[in-house]
């Protein structure tokens, strides 16, 4: 199962790799190593191939020395090996500039941000949906609203939330909890929903009443689709927070990959979005595996 | 031909005796609409009946009679527009453990092993956990799944699970089982089976049992009368008196009591005269404008 899922990530990798070594492929630049006679050349300079060969002809032309340089990818397009080391010194060295977090820093820093919105935005949005699919009542009277607030954008309230909760970590929950809340308040009452009617019924006519058809029917029986809703949700909150560390202080993983992107240290941000992307995809693979140890009895399951 | 009224003394004499009984169900003057955006339908017009102790009744009716309309308001789960139900002659509201219900589609609950599904019932009557096993281990061996008791319903077949459905409803001790075409997804076999398992298990018990089927031969077998509904509205038409007598036999199908009532239901259920259920439903059997799925170079006719 594992295996079958890593195997659809070897076809990017060997393009990527191909790209990054057979120089035929792409290449659309040259890396100088001697300038030659070229006034503005450096040694390590990134120059477009069509500008090296003018140079070239133009030099020699004037018989002055050839430049020399080998074929190279743009900046932004670090070979696999780079990417690598680039990992690997990420939590082994110093960072380059003084004060700057190291990488797992700002990692820890954005997990920590996205659990707290989570469980925060959890913890009022799962027994809310519940209710509000259960008692039609409910969910009639606070849908509409909710639905209304789900359309406006997240980023809307950053201003306000920094306003009310300061610059630090405050509003930067907040914004993972407003991007959260109000989905997470529609998807579940809509799962609870479909909840099939008959084993409620079935439930009141062996003695079953109120709050007990919750907590030993609703629950139980939307226990798997709610884990499922919930391990999507946690990957939306990780697409706000993208938003949330960009206001107030900027900071987590965000404040690191734009500071590298800045110093155009690409392969330290390819790295960044390698480890986001492993941790996103493999804690959700975790809980994937979870749910089936948890809800042996879910037949939706060989489905996800 | 003998006819479906005719009775040998010892079918008169039992009926007598069921008369005898206390009468455990009484609906009077039953009626229900549903109001829906639409406009109202009636599904139920003044029923009258009533159901003694241990008597085991067969409701028929053709499709969208209201037999399950009447089956939920029997069980509570559907309020009643008009007239009364009481049970042990008292008025019925909402769902009690003094009424059992078996649905068509189970619905039992898939996070609870067999064993859970039966304790529910007792442990929702606040029997502590170790009685409430109990309990459902004797029901267990009774309807023969003992060995399944650890086995969730997704993994069980048609009848297994029907039979956990009966375990469950009646491991509360309930006065009436109500069950709503119990046997309908099964199939012909499994379904002789659990017939004969019911009866097994109705004689054994002090239970009366309320019963929907579609099925005219499955009513005989089983019921001691059985209550004809005729449809827009749904009204009692017959209530017919069942003269083969028991024990029931698979057997007794081609006997002449059995072949008599079941002309007779027949005749009830299909009038001679060509008359669909609504006027909607006769206008398109009328014009039979059918789609041909087939190509006609392939006959099959
Ligand atoms: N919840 C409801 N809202 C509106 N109308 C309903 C509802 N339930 C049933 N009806 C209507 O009441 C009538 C009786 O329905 P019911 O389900 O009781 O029939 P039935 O005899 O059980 O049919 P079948 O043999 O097909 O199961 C039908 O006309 C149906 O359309
Ligand atoms: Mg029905």
């Amino acid at each position: 199962m594992i295996a079958r899922k890593l195997g659809s990530f070897l076809l990017p990798l060997l393009v990527w790799s191909l790209v990054s070594y057979l120089p035929f492929i792409w290449h659309p630049k040259v890396q100088v190593e001697a300038p030659g006679g070229v006034d503005y050349f450096l040694p390590g300079m990134l120059v477009d191939r069509e500008e090296f060969a003018q140079q070239s002809a133009d030099m020699r032309q004037q018989g002055l020395a050839l430049p020399t340089g080998v074929p190279a990818n743009p900046i932004y397009l670090p070979a696999p090996h780079q990417v690598a080391k680039a990992l690997y010194t990420a939590f082994t060295t110093e960072p380059e500039q003084k004060d700057a977090p190291w990488l797992h820093e700002s990692l820890w820093q954005s997990i920590q941000i996205i659990l707290w919105g989570f469980l925060l935005s959890s913890a009022i949005g799962v027994p809310l949906g519940i209710v509000c699919g259960t008692y039609q009542s409910v969910g009639r009277l606070s849908e509409p609203f909710i639905e209304f607030f789900r359309y406006l954008p997240a980023p809307a309230f950053g201003a306000l939330a920094v306003a009310v909760l300061g610059i630090y970590d405050g509003p930067k929950i907040a914004i993972i909890v407003i991007g959260t809340f109000f989905q997470q308040v529609l998807i579940i009452a809509n799962t609870t929903r479909k909840l099939e009617a008959t084993l409620i019924e079935a439930a009141r006519t062996l003695g079953t009443r109120g709050v007990r058809l919750i907590t030993r029917v609703v629950l139980p029986g939307i226990l798997p689709d709610l884990y499922r809703d919930q391990r999507i949700l946690l990957g939306w909150a990780w697409t706000y927070l993208i938003v949330a560390e960009l206001i107030g202080t900027s900071s987590g993983i965000t404040f690191f990959i734009t500071q590298q992107a800045r110093y155009q240290h690409f392969e330290n941000v390819y790295a960044a979005m390698l480890i986001i992307g492993v941790i996103g995809f493999g804690s959700d693979l975790l809980l994937g595996r979870l749910g089936h140890f948890l809800f042996p009895w879910d037949r939706t399951r060989d489905r996800t | 031909m003998t006819d479906h009224l005719q009775q040998t003394p010892e079918v008169k004499e039992r009926f007598a005796q069921i008369y005898e009984r206390e009468a455990i169900l009484e609906v009077q003057h039953l009626g229900k609409r549903y109001v829906t955006a639409k406009g109202e339908t009636e599904a139920l017009r003044d029923i009258n009946f009533r159901v003694h102790r241990r008597e085991l009744v067969c409701v028929i009716g053709p499709s969208g009679c209201g037999k399950s309309t009447l089956i939920r308001i029997l069980a509570g789960l559907e309020s009643l527009s008009s007239g009364a139900v009481l049970v042990d002659g008292k008025p019925v509201s909402g769902p009690g453990r003094d009424r059992g219900m078996v649905f068509q589609g189970y619905s039992l609950f898939p996070w609870l092993t067999v064993k859970g599904n039966v304790m529910f019932g007792p442990e929702m009557s606040g029997h502590p956990h170790n009685i409430a096993d109990g309990m459902a281990r004797q029901w267990l061996e009774l309807v023969g799944l003992t060995k399944f008791a650890d086995a969730y319903p997704h993994e069980l077949s048609g009848g297994m699970r029907q039979r956990v459905a009966i375990a469950r409803a009646l491991v509360n001790e309930p006065r009436i089982l109500l069950m709503d075409e119990p046997f309908g997804a099964l199939d012909a076999q499994t379904r002789a089976k659990m017939q004969s398992h019911l009866l097994d298990i109705w004689k054994n018990l002090d239970i009366t049992i309320l019963f929907i089927t579609h099925d005219l031969d499955e009513a005989i077998y089983l019921a001691d009368r059985i209550l004809v509904l005729k449809a827009h509205p749904g009204e009692v038409q017959e209530l017919i008196e069942v003269p083969v007598p028991r024990p029931r036999t698979p057997g007794q199908s081609m006997t002449a009591e059995f072949r008599a009532t079941r002309a007779h239901l027949e005749s009830l259920i299909h009038p001679p005269e060509v008359e669909a259920g609504t006027p909607e439903e006769a206008a398109v059997l009328g014009q039979s404008h059918m789609i041909r799925f087939t190509n006609v170079t392939d006959n099959v006719e």
